[in-house]
C-alpha cells in the first residue's frame, strides 16, 4: 500500500536571485537585504530592465547573486558607475547600488552626497551595520561611541574619531532627492517594513534619486550570535538612527524647497558699475 | 561640408573629433589647460542628445565613464596631469574589466601642482601600466593639431577593438594652439557590445562588468588573457613617423608631440648646416615603435631623444637600441619650452661630446 505524498512548493527562491551559494556569514542580514530588493524586482517586474551595481565590501560579490545585468564598482564609487549606467541607458531602465557603510559613507561620501544632490535618478540600498564587515570588523563611520573594534578597541572615542554620521539624515538637507528612508531588518515587521520602502524606493526611481538605508546586524563582526545581534541593533542603534520615511513626494521637508533666484534682478549691481 | 577645412583651437578640435567618432558621452571636471574640452562638450552635446556631466571630482569622472562604458556606449573624459592621477584608481579597473573608453591627458608640468605649461613628464604614468597591478594600455600622442582629430577617432575604434581603455596625451600647445583641421565624416556605423550591461532579456545570460577574481588561477587567467591581448596590440599598433630618415643619416633624434615639431624644425637647420640627421616621431607611446628604432640603429651611429621632460622616453629608446649605439638625452621641463636653436646648439653639443 503506497501512500501518495503532495508535494507543494510553500517557499521558493526568489526568481531574480541566482542558485550560487552566499559567501555571507550565518545569521548576516545581507541575506535578507538582497531577497527583499530581488522580490521587489520581480513584483514589479523589472528584472530586464534593472542594472545594479555592487560595492566593495561584504557586497561585493552581489554580482554573483543577483540575476541582473550588473557591474563591480571601486570602492566607493558605486553612486558615479550609476550615474554612468544612468545617463546613457534609456530611461526604462532602473538602476540600482548596493553599498555598506565603509563604502558609502566614508571612501564614498563625495559620490554619495553629489550623485544625490544632481538628483541622478537611481535607487541607493545602503547597508548600516556599524562595521567594516569584509576588512575584518574595523571602526566605520557609522560605528556607535564606545563600541570596540579591531581599529578601535578601547571603543570608538566621539573626542577623536567623531560621531556617528546619519547619512540619510545628511542626504536630507539637500533639494533634490525624491525619496529617503530609513528601515531595520532586526524582526519580520521591521523586515517587512523595510521591504515596502525599497519598493517605494524603486516605484519613485524615475521621478528622481531615490535611498533606502537598512540597519542590519554583522554577527561575526559584533562578537554576537544572530539572534542577540537583532537585538543589539534595536536597543543600540535605532535610537541614534532612527527608522522611518524622511522625505517622500507626499511628505517634503523644508529643505527640498527649490531655489530660483530671479536672475534678472542684479540688487542695482549694474547700477553700482559692479557688473560691467 | 564635412571636409571642409577650419581653423579651430586644439582643445576643441580634439572634443569635435570625439563627436566625429560617435562618442556622445562626456563626464569630466575642471582643470587648466584642458578646460576648453568640457566648455566645448557642454554647449555641444545637449544640442545633439548627448550627455555632458561636470563630474564632483576625477575620482567621479573616471567612474562615470566607467558605468557609462559599461553600458556599451562610446564615451571619453578629459584632465591634466594631478587630475589623471587621481583617475588611477579607476584607470586600472578599466584595463581589469575590459571598459573601452577613451581619456585624453593635456599634460602639464609636474610634480605635485607643477605648474600650467606644456609638459611631457608624464610619459612613465602613461605608458607604465597606468593603475596598479599587471596592464598595459594603448597610449596616442599627436603632434599636430589634424593629427589629433585623426587619432581620436583612432582611440575609440582601437578601445573597441581590443576593449580597453585608450589614452591620448598632448600638452598645453597641442590644447591652446590653433590649427586648420579637416574632420572626418560622422561615424554611424558603430560596433555591436554583446557583452554591454544594458538589461539582461529572457534570451541571454547576465552580463557582468567586474574586474574581481578571488582565486589566484581565475586572476592568472584574467592576467594571461589580458596580455594575449597585449601582444597582438604590440604587434600590430606601433606607429611612427620617420622623417628624413631614408637616407640612413648617422644621427637620429627621437622626439613626439609637441618636442617633435620643434625637433623637426631643428632638423632642417641642422641639415641645412650640413649636418646629415633625421628624426623618428613615435605617434604610439606604447606600443612604443621599438622594432623601427632598432631598425634604425643599423644605419645611425648615435641616438638623441629630446623631450620635455628630465627624461623618460629615453629609457625605451635605450631599451630598443640594446646598448649597440649611444642613446643620449637633452630636454627642459616644468613647463619650459625649447627653441629651435636651443635644440640646435645642444644637439651640436651631443655630436661633440662623443
Amino acid at each position: 500500500m503506497s501512500e501518495q505524498i503532495e508535494e507543494r512548493a510553500v517557499f521558493e527562491r526568489t526568481r531574480v536571485l541566482t542558485a550560487k551559494h552566499t559567501h555571507y556569514c550565518p545569521g548576516c542580514t545581507h541575506g535578507i537585504a538582497h531577497r527583499l530588493v530581488a522580490e521587489v524586482i520581480d513584483e514589479l517586474d523589472i528584472q530586464e530592465k534593472t542594472i545594479g551595481v555592487c560595492p566593495v565590501g561584504c557586497a561585493v560579490l552581489a554580482y554573483e547573486y543577483f540575476d541582473l545585468d550588473m557591474q563591480e564598482a571601486a570602492h566607493g564609487r558605486a553612486p558615479a558607475v550609476a550615474t554612468g549606467i544612468r545617463r546613457v541607458l534609456p530611461p526604462d531602465r532602473y538602476v540600482f547600488t548596493y553599498q555598506g557603510d565603509g563604502d558609502l559613507a566614508s571612501i564614498g561620501m563625495a559620490e554619495i552626497v553629489h550623485a544625490a544632490n544632481r538628483g541622478e535618478k537611481i535607487t541607493v540600498i545602503f547597508i548600516n551595520n556599524g562595521i567594516y564587515g569584509m576588512t575584518g570588523g574595523q571602526m566605520a563611520p557609522t560605528t556607535l561611541p564606545g563600541v570596540k573594534t579591531t581599529t578601535s578597541p578601547y571603543g570608538r572615542a566621539p573626542e577623536e574619531c567623531g560621531h556617528p554620521i546619519r547619512v540619510s539624515e545628511l542626504l536630507n538637507t539637500l533639494v533634490a532627492p525624491r525619496f529617503i528612508a530609513r528601515g531595520a531588518l532586526s524582526n519580520p515587521r521591521e523586515i517587512a517594513r523595510a521591504k515596502k520602502l525599497i519598493r517605494q524606493a524603486f516605484e519613485l526611481q524615475h521621478t528622481g534619486f531615490t535611498f533606502v538605508e537598512l540597519l542590519s546586524t554583522c554577527p561575526t563582526g559584533w562578537g554576537l550570535p544572530p539572534e542577540k545581534a537583532m537585538r543589539w541593533l534595536e536597543h543600540n542603534m535605532m535610537p541614534f538612527f532612527r527608522t522611518g520615511v524622511l522625505r517622500a513626494p507626499d511628505a517634503m521637508p523644508e529643505s527640498a524647497t527649490p531655489y530660483a533666484p530671479d536672475l534678472s534682478n542684479d540688487g542695482g549691481a549694474a547700477k553700482n558699475g559692479a557688473a560691467t | 561640408m564635412s571636409a571642409q577645412r577650419m581653423l579651430m583651437k586644439g582643445s576643441e578640435a580634439i572634443a569635435e573629433a570625439a563627436i566625429r567618432a560617435g562618442c556622445r558621452c562626456f563626464f569630466g571636471y575642471p582643470i587648466t589647460p584642458q578646460n576648453e574640452i568640457p566648455e566645448y562638450m557642454s554647449k555641444r552635446l545637449p544640442k545633439i542628445g548627448g550627455v555632458f556631466v561636470q563630474a564632483e571630482s576625477e575620482v567621479s569622472a573616471v567612474n562615470m565613464i566607467y558605468g557609462a562604458g559599461g553600458a556599451g556606449v562610446r564615451v571619453m573624459t578629459s584632465s591634466s596631469s594631478p587630475g589623471v592621477s587621481l583617475m588611477a584608481e579607476g584607470f586600472s579597473y578599466l584595463v581589469g574589466a575590459e571598459v573601452p573608453v577613451v581619456i585624453v591627458n593635456i599634460v602639464r608640468g609636474g610634480p605635485g601642482l607643477g605648474g600650467i605649461g606644456p609638459s611631457q613628464g608624464d610619459y612613465f604614468m602613461m605608458t607604465r601600466g597606468f593603475g596598479h597591478g599587471d596592464q598595459r594600455a594603448v597610449v596616442l600622442a599627436p603632434s599636430t593639431l589634424q593629427e589629433a582629430v585623426d587619432l581620436m577617432g583612432l582611440a575609440f575604434d582601437l578601445a573597441d577593438k581590443y576593449r580597453s581603455p585608450t589614452l591620448l596625451v598632448g600638452d598645453g600647445l597641442i590644447g591652446q594652439m590653433m590649427e586648420p583641421v579637416t574632420f572626418p565624416e560622422a561615424r554611424l556605423d558603430l560596433p555591436e557590445k554583446p557583452w554591454a550591461t544594458t538589461g539582461k532579456p529572457k534570451t541571454r545570460e547576465r552580463n557582468v562588468i567586474n574586474s574581481l577574481d578571488l582565486a589566484p588561477e581565475d586572476l592568472e587567467a584574467r592576467v594571461e588573457r589580458l596580455f594575449a591581448k597585449y601582444a597582438r596590440i604590440e604587434a600590430d599598433e606601433p606607429r611612427c613617423e620617420r622623417f628624413m630618415l631614408d637616407d640612413n643619416p648617422p644621427l637620429c633624434l627621437c622626439a613626439y608631440g609637441t618636442m617633435a615639431r620643434i625637433a623637426k624644425s631643428a632638423v632642417q637647420r641642422l641639415r641645412a648646416e650640413g649636418v646629415s640627421v633625421g628624426l623618428l616621431r613615435p605617434i604610439t607611446l606604447w606600443p612604443f615603435p621599438a622594432s623601427a628604432i632598432a631598425q634604425q640603429a643599423e644605419s645611425a651611429r648615435q641616438f638623441i631623444c629630446v623631450e620635455l621632460s628630465r627624461g623618460q622616453m629615453v629609457e625605451d629608446a635605450r631599451r630598443a637600441v640594446e646598448g649597440r649605439r649611444p642613446v643620449d638625452f637633452w630636454g627642459r621641463a616644468g613647463g619650459v619650452v625649447p627653441s629651435v636653436e636651443e635644440i640646435v646648439a645642444e644637439v651640436r653639443r651631443l655630436i661633440r661630446d662623443r
